[in-house]
């Protein structure tokens, strides 16, 4: 028990970095989509060095998950097949457009349709990660296969799902913003992205009223749950306190103030919407639930995951503190 | 096409696809690292630009590698949901340490590929170490992850239920030594290759550049020594196959009958309806030595294991075949390279030497396809060696062959792409050499 929980204390931590670093990259394609060609140099060289690194948070909660919890594993990967490849045609088409982008020998006519698909595959997988975060706990997802459309489209095929789709994507897009900020080039770059975070931030919270309606419209328990689950309202409303305060620090043009506030936003919108659920990590259309200490696999495998996933972490943030150093912490040296 | 030949296949392609970057991404780092050294020793800008023309191709195939590894992460829930339900936390140790070992290869890929003027020049090359080394460690981490399918280990099958899980014994399984040391010299001998390979082919065609000279001779040494290993890791290989999968050996060597002094088939079709071989070159006790060390010990053949327990036979002793000869043609250049040099006889950049080395490119990576196809056809029909069938893993989800179209296409694409690439690179490269 101590170490399935200690383990989810890892998947969390690894989900909030994926949200936080790997959505955030997925958000500069999507900036791109509307600032165009402007900040494209700023954002290959902002993201160019740290993708990868920060990609790699995705593979570490796919491992925890089939090694820790795999029966969420298996249902997941059976009842979500669809959105699960397309999320992950998406990556493959953003991961390597952008890198073919940055190393091809020649910047030609080429460069474009490396950006166009950049820029809409990155959307893309943006998209079905809500989705995928939508259907996990809907209350979709059918124990057994009756028929091809209630097992393996219903589950997701929702305006529910689509409406977090797009809230993640708006999210994304303005968590990238914010991290690029600081990495604008002149003056009137750093105008745009100024000015193209503070509607996204106003976006958000749009799409954000846009779930509601879908869960009311497709009769979903979210805009009921909501307000009777304390310990998540009260995160979703610390993050919606904070957007004033970030209007305020993007008209003061305080970088770093907004990085950590942006980050708070996201963390806090991530913990309310698990702790919506918590301890469940599925819950399927007969409203029966998989919950984490169920899904846990056998003891033994819980310590050997979690002190594999310690002495990993150990080699890993001292690394990937070096790298932003070297990277990404210029201007304050 | 039925579903579990769809799912098959795709498991097949990608993982086939993947394999192919994840080997350059093991092996190249040393490459370049190699080349940065001499141009540290030397100061000789030439060196300088190949370690970071190399770097390019290394970034371009890192990323590719990176993407379709991920998809391997999901794709073996997307197609085998019951494997992994039962396998993933017994087999999963290896892939959490991989997790790491792949995070610290991100990391030093990044500082080496953007750090070449902020770095102090050691502290540089020193990244590019930890990304061969760190690259090398996620590769055995993944061996042994499939070693543990041919030899399943930590863990009590007791009424179709795993029991007494035991997840360090499953990745120290019996097979994991063996695979991973043959395949990590596998990584450097298809690389080594391949990349000696081009740059020879370049040289023919009459770009005789310096450039290409020196990549020629660096990648050279890589190859030469990693395939005069090769035979004898897959000597190692073999004789655990022997002791672990009688089945799989038998398919691989076409061994019909158990008999003490069994011949080594070279060549050969099985005729399935009298269970023989046909038109095959047969040693005597050639099997029983190579297998067991000893011509007089005895070969468990076919005849021994019921039909519904025997892999394809016909693959995977074709893919056997190829494996083994072309192991032994890369040892035949690798003896023939060692012996110019010890003569030190000006061989570089003769023309029947680069032909040769030029018309090598591509056997590394057929025999590593080919040494992978026995591995995995060899352990049919079996997804957990004699405890769990392929066809009881695969996914309830219809219409596999549309998601193997897709997959295919995109390969496809992007294969063409990568190809694309690095010809401009290439051509990029000649342009400042030549002016």
């Amino acid at each position: 028990m101590p170490y399935t929980l200690l383990v989810i204390v890892i998947l969390a931590i690894s989900l909030v970095l994926y949200a936080l670093f790997g959505v955030a990259d997925f958000g500069a394609g999507i900036v791109e989509i509307f600032i165009g060609k402007k900040g494209q140099k700023t954002i290959s060289q902002a993201i160019g060095p740290v993708w990868e690194a920060n990609h790699i948070w995705l593979i570490l909660i796919v491992v925890i998950l089939f090694n820790g919890f795999p029966n969420v594993y298996a249902v997941f990967s059976t009842a979500l097949h669809i959105p699960i490849l397309i999320f992950l045609i998406g990556i493959i088409a953003r991961g390597t457009a952008f890198v073919f982008r940055h190393y091809d020998a020649y910047t030609d006519k080429s460069q474009t349709y490396y950006s166009i698909i950049f820029r809409y595959s990155s959307l893309l997988a943006v998209m079905f990660l809500g989705v995928l975060l939508a259907a996990i706990f809907s209350g979709t997802i059918q124990h057994d296969i009756t028929d091809f459309y209630s097992y393996f489209l219903a589950p997701w095929l929702t305006l529910f799902s689509f409406s977090i789709g797009i809230f993640v994507c708006i999210l994304s897009a303005y968590l990238a913003a914010i991290l690029l900020l600081s990495e604008a080039e002149d003056e009137e770059e750093y105008k745009i992205i100024n000015t193209f975070s503070k509607r996204l931030l106003i976006g958000s919270i749009l799409s954000g009223g846009l779930i509601f309606l879908a869960s009311y419209v497709e009769d979903f328990s979210f805009h009921k749950d909501f307000f009777s689950h304390i310990p998540s309202l009260i995160a979703f409303i610390l993050a919606t306190v904070l957007v004033p305060l970030i209007f305020l620090y993007i008209h003061k043009r305080n970088n770093w103030v907004l990085r950590i506030l942006s980050g708070l936003q996201i963390i806090l919108i991530l913990a309310g919407w698990f702790l919506l659920h918590w301890p469940n990590l599925i819950t399927f259309a007969d409203a029966s639930t998989l919950n984490i200490y169920e899904a846990a696999a056998a003891p033994e495998t819980m310590k050997v995951l979690f002190w594999a996933l310690l002495i990993g972490s150990c080699l890993i943030f001292p690394s990937l503190y070096y790298l932003f150093k070297v990277f990404k912490f210029k201007e304050t040296n | 096409m039925e579903d579990i030949l769809a799912a098959r296949s795709q498991m097949a392609l990608s993982l086939g696809w993947h394999i192919i970057f994840a080997c350059f991404g093991m092996a190249m780092p040393f490459f370049m690292a190699f080349a940065e050294w001499k141009w540290l020793k030397t100061n000789e800008p030439l060196y300088k630009d190949l370690a970071k023309s190399w770097a390019k191709g290394v970034a371009i195939f890192f990323a590719v590698g990176a993407v379709s590894g991920t998809f391997l992460s999901f794709e073996l829930g997307l197609l085998w949901p019951k494997f992994m339900l039962h396998a993933g936390p017994i087999f999963g140790m290896p892939f959490s340490l991989e997790g790491t070992a792949f995070f610290i290869e991100a990391i030093a890929l990044g500082i080496f590929l953007y750090g070449w003027d902020r770095l102090p020049r050691w502290t540089h090359w020193w990244s590019g170490i930890f990304v061969g080394i760190s690259g090398v460690i996620s590769g055995i981490f993944v061996v042994a992850a499939n070693g543990w399918m041919n030899s399943p280990s930590g863990f009590d099958y007791v009424n179709g239920e795993f029991i007494n899980i035991d997840p360090i014994a499953a990745l120290f399984n019996d097979a994991w030594f063996t695979q991973a040391l043959h395949m990590t010299f596998a990584a450097f001998a298809s690389t080594g290759f391949a990349v000696a390979g081009l740059h020879a082919i370049l040289l023919i065609r009459g770009n005789k550049i310096q450039f290409h000279k020196e990549a020629l001779k660096i990648s050279l040494i890589f190859a030469a020594i990693a395939a005069f290993a090769m035979p004898i890791t897959g000597d190692i290989a073999a004789k655990s196959v022997a002791k672990r999968q009688p089945a799989k050996l038998a398919a691989m060597d076409l061994n019909f009958k158990t008999e003490k002094n069994a011949p080594l088939t070279i060549g050969g079709i099985p005729n399935k309806e009298n269970n023989a071989v046909e038109y095959a070159i047969q040693i005597p006790s050639g099997l029983s030595f190579l297998a067991h060390g000893d011509p007089d010990a005895e070969v468990i053949g076919l005849d021994q294991i019921p039909e519904d327990r025997r892999p394809p036979i016909l693959i995977t002793h074709l893919a056997f075949q190829i494996m083994v000869g072309l192991g032994f043609l890369m040892m035949g250049i690798s003896i023939l390279y060692f012996y110019l040099r010890w003569k030190r006889k000006n061989y570089i950049d003769k023309k029947w030497w680069l032909w040769l080395i030029a018309l090598a490119t591509p056997i590394g990576f057929i025999a590593l396809e080919a040494g992978w196809t026995v591995t995995e056809v060899g352990r049919q029909p079996w997804i957990i060696y004699e405890i769990m069938r392929t066809e009881d893993a695969v996914t309830p989800m219809p219409g596999i062959q549309y998601s193997l179209l897709l997959v295919l296409i995109i390969y496809s694409f992007l294969t063409a792409v990568v190809i694309w690439l690095m010809s401009r690179q290439i051509k990029h490269i000649h342009q400042k050499y030549n002016s």
